[in-house]
C-alpha cells in the first residue's frame, strides 16, 4: 500500500493539482475528522478501512502528504493534503480522488521505474570520532591562557592537577565517546568518573585517543608552511611513535624532517609575538608555533596554532572513517574509499583566514587533501555549536538532488576550550579534565538499504521569528518535527541533545546541560499532554542520557550519539532519534539570537 | 516582590532562561531594564 501511496504524488498532481498555498476550508476539517484522528491517533471509524501515509517535500517549505484508504473489494480513494509554511499560518487543503483498484498494477510498474529516485534518499554511512589527550595545551585554552597573563604564579597550580594519559584512557566519558561504554551506562558507573581506572586500550569502536607527543607530531604532518617548529631528539621519538599508526603513512612521517635545534627554538620563543611555545605536561619544551606574518593579526601563533589542531583533529576521524581496517561498520570498503568522497564540508568553530578574510575558510577542502580525497571538493559551514546538524542537513540534501553520492560531514576540535572550566576543578582539587581535544566524521550516502536514513521530511529549524524561549525553540526543534510526522514524543527512542558531561560544567556552577535540555523536552510533551507531570523523570531517563561529550563546542552538541545511534539502529535495537542542537549566535556580537536545528535518524527497513 | 521602579540588570542562560525573557518580564512588571546580557556556559 505504501509503494502505491509513494506513486501518486505525482499522479495527483496531474490529476487535479493543488493550489501552491490555500487555506483550510470547512470541507477540509471534515475530510480530516473522516480519517485518522490528528489530536490523538485514535483508529479511525470507517469499516473496512486501511490507510497510509506518507508526507514529503514538495517544494522548498512545502510538505505534501497522501493518506490513501480502501473501501470494500474494488474501489480506493486517497486524499492529498498540502501544507503549506509560507506564511505564520500553516494552511491546507485536502483533495479526495477515487480510483478502481484495477489500476493498482500500473501503479507499481511505474513504482519500479521511479526506485531509481527513490536509492538517493540519504543515509548515513558511518561515523567515526578521534580524540587527542593534550595537557601540555591546556595552557593554551582561551581561559586559562588570559588567566596565566594577568597571573603566572598560577601555573604551577594548573601543571600540577594535569591528568596522564592512562587516566585520560580509563576516563569512562571518552570511552563512551568513542564507542566502547554505552552513555546509559556510565549511570552504573561509581562517580566521579576521573577516579575510575584500568583501561590501557587507545582504540575503541569508533576512534582512538591519542597522546600528545603524537599529536604534537601529526600537527607538523598538517603544517604545510612549516609553521611549527619540533625540536630534533623530539621530533625522532614522535616519529618512532608514529612508524606502526595504521592510519599514519611513510610520506606523513617523512614530513617530520629532522627537526629543529632547541637552541633555535629557545631563540624564537624570545619575542612572545612572534612564537607559542609547545610543552609536554611534564613541562618539557619540544617545540613552537611561529607567526605566518609580522602586522596579521589573523596569522598570530595562537590562530594558527588552533587552526592546525582543528584540521589535525578532522583529519584523524575522517581518516578512520575511511580505514577499511579498522572501521567495522559496513560502512568499510572500497565503495567509501577516499577516492569516492565527492565533497566534504567542514563544520567546525576555527576561523582560518588572513587580514584581507578572516574566516575566509575551506578547512573542508585542506582536510579533504589530508585525508587523499582527490576527487573532492568542500567547504564550510558555519553555526556556532549547531554547524554539524546544519551541516548534516545540507549533506542529505544533496545526496538526496543528486549533486554527490557521498558527502563527508567533518569538524575538528576547538583548542580555545582546553581548561574552560579549570578553575571549578582546581577550586575542588580536581584534576583539570577539560584537557582533550575532539574531532568527528560522518559519511552521508545514498540508501544501500541498511544504514539508518536521515529524515530530510523531519528538520526542524529555529526561524528568525519564532522567538527565543526555550518554549519557542524546542518547539521549532521538536514538537513540529514530531507533529509533522504524526509521531509522539514518545516514539522516539533517544533525544541527542546536547551532551556535556556534568563532570566538566558542574564544579563551575554551569549546572548539568543534557539533563536541563532532557526535562525541557519531557515538560514540552507535558505541556501537549502526551505524558503527564509524573512521568517526567521516566521520560527523562528512557529517552535522555548522561552527558558524556568533552566540552568543545560543535563536537558536544548532539553528534556525540550519532556513533551509538548508528550502531542501535542497524542492529535493529532502536527504530528513531532525534538530533538537536543549539548554536548561540548573540556571542558574536552581530544578533541577539540563537539558533538552533533537528533531524531524525530513523532505522532502514 | 515590587519591582516598580527599580533598575534591572538582566543576566540570561542559553539553556536555560535568556536574558530577553527576564528583562520582558521585568519590563512587564514595572522595572527599568539597564542591561540584559545571554551567557552561553559551555
Amino acid at each position: 500500500m505504501a509503494l502505491i501511496v509513494y506513486i501518486l504524488g505525482p499522479v495527483l498532481r496531474i490529476i487535479n493539482p493543488v493550489p501552491y498555498q490555500c487555506r483550510p476550508s470547512a470541507t477540509d476539517v471534515a475530510h480530516s475528522c473522516e480519517g485518522r484522528n490528528r489530536e490523538n491517533g485514535a483508529t479511525p471509524t470507517v469499516p473496512e478501512y486501511r490507510q497510509a501515509q506518507l508526507r514529503w517535500s514538495w517544494f522548498s517549505g512545502t510538505i505534501f502528504e497522501l493518506e490513501m484508504f480502501e473501501q470494500g473489494e474494488t474501489r480506493c480513494y486517497t486524499r492529498a493534503t498540502l501544507l503549506t509554511r509560507c506564511s505564520d499560518q500553516p494552511a491546507v487543503q485536502d483533495t479526495l480522488v477515487s480510483f478502481d483498484r484495477r489500476l493498482i498494477p500500473r501503479f507499481v510498474r511505474l513504482q519500479n521505474r521511479l526506485m531509481i529516485n527513490s536509492t538517493k534518499q540519504p543515509v548515513i554511512l558511518g561515523v567515526r570520532y578521534f580524540l587527542a589527550h593534550t595537557p601540555g595545551l591546556v595552557r593554551h585554552g582561551s581561559k586559562p591562557s588570559r588567566d596565566l597573563m594577568a597571573n603566572p604564579g598560577l601555573l604551577p597550580s594548573l601543571t600540577s592537577h594535569l591528568r596522564s594519559f592512562q587516566d585520560a584512557l580509563a576516563y569512562p566519558p571518552h570511552r563512551a565517546f568513542l564507542g566502547a561504554v554505552y552513555p546509559d551506562d556510565l549511570e552504573h558507573l561509581p562517580k566521579p568518573w576521573y577516579q575510575v581506572t584500568g583501561q590501557d586500550s587507545r582504540w575503541s569502536p569508533h576512534g582512538e585517543i591519542m597522546p600528545e607527543e603524537e599529536f604534537y607530531a601529526l600537527l607538523k604532518i598538517a603544517d604545510d608552511f612549516d609553521l611549527l617548529w619540533l625540536e630534533e631528539e623530539f621530533t625522532r621519538e614522535a616519529a618512532v611513535a608514529l612508524a606502526d599508526h595504521p592510519l599514519i603513512s611513510d610520506s606523513d612521517v617523512k614530513k617530520l624532517g629532522a627537526g629543529i635545534a632547541l637552541s633555535a627554538i629557545e631563540s624564537q620563543l624570545k619575542d612572545s609575538a612572534s612564537a607559542l611555545p609547545l610543552y609536554l605536561r611534564d613541562g618539557r619544551l619540544v617545540g613552537c608555533v611561529n607567526r605566518a606574518h609580522q602586522q596579521d593579526a589573523t596569522l598570530t601563533p595562537d590562530v594558527l596554532l588552533e587552526n592546525l589542531a582543528c584540521k589535525a583533529s578532522a583529519a584523524m576521524a575522517f581518516r578512520t572513517l575511511l580505514s577499511p581496517s579498522l572501521v567495522s561498520q559496513n560502512s568499510s570498503g572500497p565503495e567509501n574509499s577516499a577516492n569516492c568522497i565527492d565533497y566534504v564540508i567542514n563544520s567546525g568553530e576555527e576561523a582560518v583566514g588572513e587580514r584581507y578574510q578572516r574566516g575566509g575558510g575551506n578547512l573542508g577542502k585542506a582536510v579533504a587533501e589530508m585525508c587523499g580525497c582527490v576527487n573532492a571538493t568542500g567547504a564550510d559551514v558555519k553555526a556556532f555549536c549547531c554547524g554539524p546538524v546544519h551541516a548534516l542537513v545540507m549533506a542529505g540534501a544533496l545526496v538526496n538532488a543528486g549533486v554527490y553520492k557521498k558527502v563527508a560531514v567533518v569538524a575538528g576540535c576547538s583548542l580555545a576550550k582546553l581548561g574552560m572550566k579549570y578553575e571549578g576543578h582546581l577550586g575542588l582539587d580536581q584534576p583539570v579534565l577539560e584537557d582533550v581535544l575532539a574531532g568527528m566524521a560522518i559519511l552521508v550516502g545514498e540508501d544501500d538499504g541498511v544504514s539508518p536514513r536521515l529524515k530530510l521530511d523531519s528538520v526542524g529549524r529555529h526561524s528568525v521569528g519564532a522567538g527565543s524561549s526555550q518554549q519557542a525553540i524546542f518547539r521549532c526543534l521538536v514538537s513540529e518535527p514530531l507533529e509533522r510526522l504524526g509521531l509522539r514524543y514518545q516514539d522516539v527512542d533517544k533525544y541527542a541533545t546536547e551532551l556535556h558531561n556534568p563532570e566538566l560544567t558542574e564544579p563551575s556552577g554551569s549546572g548539568n546541560v543534557p539533563l536541563l535540555n532532557y526535562r525541557l523536552i519531557a515538560g514540552m510533551a507535558t505541556l501537549e499532554e502526551q505524558i503527564s507531570k509524573a512521568d517526567i523523570p521516566d521520560f527523562v531517563q528512557r529517552h535522555g542520557m548522561p552527558g558524556f561529550s568533552p566540552t568543545q563546542g560543535h563536537i558536544a552538541s548532539a553528534v556525540p550519539f550519532l556513533g551509538h545511534a548508528w550502531d542501535r539502529l542497524v542492529a535493529g535495537e532502536m527504530q528513531r532519534s532525534l538530533f538537536l542542537a543549539k548554536g548561540s549566535l548573540f556571542l558574536g556580537r552581530m544578533t541577539q539570537l540563537s539558533d538552533g536545528m533537528s533531524f531524525i535518524l530513523e532505522r532502514n527497513n | 516582590m515590587d519591582l516598580r521602579n527599580k533598575k534591572i540588570i538582566a543576566l540570561g542562560e542559553r539553556d536555560g532562561v535568556q536574558g530577553s525573557a527576564i528583562a520582558r518580564c521585568a519590563e512587564s512588571a514595572g522595572a527599568e531594564v539597564v542591561l540584559e546580557v545571554t551567557h552561553c556556559f559551555v
